[in-house]
């Protein structure tokens, strides 16, 4: 049991609502907070508003592939993002969620979970994503008894036990390296071949209690009064199998949170944000970056690259309307 | 012993303690057997109440009468007692570290009598229940989520005296956590029978305590 403290201070936030912002970043991730910089240092008024601040980055228990830290845990990457922040005093309104975004006579009207109103010239929609879903029986069943979406939240309840990792992507293949260190044997099951980086996927062979399934689709999670394994199909041999386990922590991707903006903007097939090289999406003044968005690569760096680009482009949007 | 707490997080802490308004004290339970995580709680309370002079810690065996009293029955236990000594139903079971820091530290300032903001029609609520409610909030301490739901729990313990809030540290109440099926945190328990999962804002903690 690690002790290590981590202190986040005292959560205060007083939103002044009366004033017209410049600059509204909505998402507490890379990209929001990126952007927040960016605008803040153009000179304007500048907020952002965060549901969960630090996003995703406080489920990465890693980070080693953002430029100048050789690796670093992603809550630490998300304190460095919100010190830098506040170091210039941009206003912060955390654990408070966006409900909905009206635009009226080129305002934008922000409404808030406790019902305050914000008004600001633009918009940025940087809302990130959420764990997406296998989709198969028992997987709801058994959720919160066995079957698990946050790695680093719930490994250590799963100690001396035996563990499937659902997927093949890099956050699969971390999932797997860190319950190894804790469970007896960890199965990992992925439908095609693997999508990680080469480098984690060492890391995870050099493991001796991985046991590794490709091309297997997981049909069926089954139990009791909790999971007792899953049921899959080795699609080369076509020919089904059991793996026995106590969790399963399913890691097959993320869907998208544009469901505040699904009226305003133009959406494409996955649910993503449409944007242009601006972060421009379909309604003028309004900006999405990040995992929100139809970008190929969901990464913190690419995050906040497109959070930089959208506050740029928000500024110069203002200074010609 | 080395410290616990470095610096850095002294610092953080002396500067939050600022805001203590009256006096708080921390009952501390522990045994003499089978406690793992006693010695470092006992230590992480006391190095605590030395960065304010607003707090004090108290310490009493799993077995004796104040145990009984704030009915107890793990070790490390601890419970916060506002100024006037009274017990307003916030409870610790485990060491509160790692991320739970967050909600120890919230709970101090809170029972000391900082204000705190609910919206009129939550506390209205709150004030209602009128039967003896028990919230179990299971976690780990590097779950980033589970402070949400710790705070929450005491929140509202601290303005019904029908209330009992309590963090339990899934590893180390491993039987406990067993019997409740705990396999993902936060995971909420209430009155030992509804369960809630994940940081649920407490209108959804409210529609289960008034369902019972
Ligand atoms: C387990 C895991 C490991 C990963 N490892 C890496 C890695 O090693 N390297 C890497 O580059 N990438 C990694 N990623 C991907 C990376 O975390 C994401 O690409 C990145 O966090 C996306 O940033 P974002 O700002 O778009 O969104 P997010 O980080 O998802 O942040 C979204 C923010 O928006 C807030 N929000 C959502 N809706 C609302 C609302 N209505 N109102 C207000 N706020 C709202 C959320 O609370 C959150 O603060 C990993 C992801 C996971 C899950």
């Amino acid at each position: 049991m690690s002790l290590n403290f981590s202190f986040s201070g005292l959560n205060k936030s007083k939103v002044d609502t009366s004033i017209l912002y410049d600059f509204v970043a909505i998402g507490g991730g890379p990209a929001g907070y990126n952007a927040a910089l960016y605008a803040k240092r153009k000179g304007l008024k500048t907020l952002v508003i965060a549901k969960k601040p630090g996003g995703q980055l406080l489920n990465t228990s890693s980070v080693d592939n953002y430029l100048g830290f050789v690796e670093l845990s992603g809550e630490a990457l998300s304190e460095h993002f919100i010190e830098h922040i506040q170091s210039i005093d941009v206003k912060e309104v955390n654990d408070q969620a966006i409900e909905s975004i009206q635009k009226i006579n080129e305002i934008f009207e922000l409404t808030m979970e406790n019902g305050d109103v914000l008004k600001t010239k633009t918009v940025l929609v940087a809302t990130g994503s959420n764990p997406r879903k296998l989709g198969v029986k028992g997987e709801d069943t058994f959720a919160n008894a066995g079957v698990a979406y946050c790695a680093i939240c719930d490994a250590p309840l799963f100690k001396g036990k035996d563990v499937i990792i659902a997927g093949g992507g890099n956050s699969a293949v971390e999932a797997a390296i860190d319950v190894a260190k804790i469970a007896k044997q960890v199965t990992l099951v992925h439908r095609s071949q693997f999508r990680a980086d080469q480098v984690l996927i060492d890391k995870m062979m050099a493991q001796s209690n991985i046991t590794i399934h490709l091309e297997s689709q997981i049909l069926e999670i089954y139990g009791d009064v909790k999971m007792r394994g899953i049921k899959a199909l080795n699609k080369k041999t076509n020919e089904e199998f059991s793996v026995e386990a106590d969790g399963i922590f399913i890691e097959i991707g993320n869907i998208p949170n544009s469901g505040l903006v699904k009226d305003l903007v133009e959406l494409n097939a996955n649910q993503e944000v449409l944007v242009n090289r601006k972060q421009e999406t379909s309604l003028p003044g309004l900006y999405a970056a990040g995992d929100v968005t139809d970008t190929p690569y969901k990464q913190i760096i690419v995050a906040t690259a497109e959070g930089a680009k959208a506050a740029l482009a928000a500024n110069e949007y203002i200074n010609t309307h | 012993m080395e410290k616990l707490l470095n610096k850095e997080v002294q610092d953080q802490l002396r500067e939050v303690f600022n805001e203590l308004k009256e006096n708080v004290t921390m009952v501390l339970f522990t045994s003499e057997k089978d406690c793992e995580s006693c010695e470092a709680t006992q230590g992480l309370l006391t190095e605590v109440a030395e960065l304010s002079d607003k707090l004090s810690v108290k310490q009493h065996d799993l077995n004796s009468e104040e145990a009984k009293q704030y009915d107890i029955t793990l070790a490390p236990s601890f419970v916060l007692l506002n100024a006037k000594g009274e017990y307003q139903g916030v409870k610790f079971n485990g060491i509160p570290a790692g991320h739970e820091i967050n909600s120890f530290i919230s709970a101090l300032i809170e029972m000391s009598g900082a204000e705190s903001e609910i919206p009129a029609e939550l506390l209205e609520r709150i004030q209602k229940i009128d039967k003896p409610v028990n919230i179990k909030v299971f976690v780990t301490l590097s779950c980033p989520h589970c402070p949400g739901a710790v705070q929450k729990a005491h929140k509202i313990a601290m303005l019904n005296k029908n209330v009992v809030g309590e963090m339990i540290e899934a590893q180390t109440f491993y039987d406990l956590s067993t019997k409740f099926n705990v396999s993902g945190v936060p995971k909420i328990i209430i009155n030992d029978s509804l369960e809630l999962v994940g940081n649920q804002p407490i209108e959804r903690f409210l529609e289960q305590i008034e369902s019972l």
